[in-house]
């Protein structure tokens, strides 16, 4: 299992659910790909399907509308899969946490593997919290 | 006996399975590299695709609700077989000159196997954008296979006697100059070079597999290990057309002292070419791509073997 572990580490493919973002974070996401940061040096790469997901990104205070989709896209997801938790809302709840249709940050429903804070946090923060991931694994 | 383990052995591992996957696999890092650089990024390092095939196949294997689990498994690795014996043909036909009677009709045929493999695929699947995506893949066989057949015909028609044979191609081209130097093949060669950007399903004819509409459409549900033979499959045909093109209009391949250098630079122009038309067009949409081939494409080809057979 050594080289099918060290294969995960290398190629992290990642998608990107955006429960209920105010789209700041998601721009930032795409600013990691983007030729500054280039994100695909490290194997990273945004796929769009989440059957051939290793990471699932999500963004956003998780609305109550929201929460069936992310516990189905999670359940959908091919084991072993990564949660981030990105950006102030999906850590915390962030300035939504008090609001009438907020149900919990993402790790009330599904298991979160990395934090990234940051209201949108910069993509020196998201590469950051990429790497910390990739040591855990 | 020694002959069938031979047979099994080219199958296996030199001009097959793991020749093919090795090299495929090299290519398939060649595009994204280029891709990279075209795009002003550094890009992934060579070992990448392999990190990718590894991690697929530790993963597991989700097979939706409703999908005919026989068919939705098994049709990738149909396939990947396909591709494995067109490489094996065109390499063993190269280097020992073994070829039989009308290999070249067998060679086209397999060549359109990994796609009809991908339609069984995505249409066992039961996901409806799976047979959005597999509706328009077949749209797109019946698109280019028009044009790339006059093609093929086109550089057969320069060979005298006319053959099917892909040894005797070579053999003239030996004799005779390589086919590429007719006004005719250089016409009946760009035509081929716009096929197997649809036949490899790159911009701008990626419709099948569109990631920002259908999703990945054909490959939507395939997870785990059976992914991996599908990417597996794209890389090798990837490698495969470029040495079927090589074949056919370059003087074929060889792995003899400078020969080597020659048929990678020859192979690694075909890919270039073929990596910067994917990263520099827009996907167009199905009509658009099915007029297309049926129409400017088409007329080129058959200009192209009118050319041949006026004798240019």
């Amino acid at each position: 299992m050594g080289l099918t572990n060290w294969g995960f580490k290398k190629s992290l493919w990642v998608f990107h659910l955006n429960a209920g973002a105010c789209n700041n974070c998601d721009i930032e996401v795409l600013d990691c790909l983007c030729p500054k940061f280039d994100v695909e040096r490290f194997g990273i790469k945004l796929v769009g399907s989440v059957k051939a997901a290793d990471v699932i990104l999500v963004s956003g205070s998780v609305p109550r509308k929201v929460v069936p989709q992310l516990i189905e896209t999670y359940e959908q997801a091919p084991k072993p899969v990564a949660v981030i938790a990105l950006g102030a809302c999906g850590c915390t709840g962030g300035i939504f946490k008090d609001g009438y249709n907020f149900a919990g940050p993402v790790d009330k429903h599904i298991p979160v593997n990395a934090y990234v804070p940051g209201c949108p946090p910069r993509p020196e923060a998201i590469i950051d919290g990429i790497v910390k991931l990739m040591g855990k694994l | 006996m020694t002959s069938i383990l031979a047979m099994v052995l080219y199958f296996l591992i030199f001009p097959g399975f793991l020749f093919t996957a090795v090299v495929g696999l090299l290519t398939s890092w060649v595009d994204r590299k280029v891709s990279a650089r075209v795009q002003w990024r550094v890009g992934p390092p060579w070992y990448q695709p392999f990190a990718d095939i590894l991690k697929l196949l530790g993963k597991e294997i989700v097979i939706p609700e409703g999908a005919k689990r026989a068919g939705f498994l098994f049709a990738p690795i149909g396939g990947l077989a396909a591709v494995v014996v067109v490489s094996t043909m065109l390499w063993l036909t190269n280097l020992r000159g073994t070829g039989f009677v009308g290999d070249l009709i067998g060679v086209i045929y397999l060549l359109t196997i990994p796609s009809l493999g991908m339609i069984l695929g995505a249409s066992a699947s039961s996901n409806p954008l799976a047979s959005v995506g597999a509706s328009r893949e077949m749209k797109l066989i019946l698109a280019y296979e028009l044009p790339f057949v006059i093609a093929i015909f086109t550089a057969v028609s320069k060979v005298t006697p006319m053959t099917l044979q892909l040894d005797r191609i070579i053999q003239h081209q030996a004799v005779n100059g390589v086919l590429l130097g007719n006004a005719s093949c250089i016409i009946a060669f760009i035509v081929c070079i716009l096929c197997a950007q649809a036949k490899l399903t790159y911009p701008p004819f990626d419709i099948p597999e569109a990631e920002t509409e259908i999703m990945d459409g054909t490959h939507i549900e395939y997870s785990g290990a059976v992914l991996g033979v599908v990417k597996l499959t794209q890389a090798m045909m990837l490698f495969t057309l470029p040495v079927f093109f090589i074949t056919i209009f370059w003087g074929g391949v060889s792995l003899s002292g400078l020969g080597i250098l020659w048929t990678i630079l020859k192979y690694l122009v075909i890919v270039t070419i073929i990596v910067l038309i994917k990263n520099t067009n827009p996907r167009v949409r199905i009509d658009q791509a099915v007029k297309f081939f049926w129409g400017p494409v088409t007329v080129l080809a058959i200009i192209g073997m009118i050319l041949a057979l006026a004798g240019f």
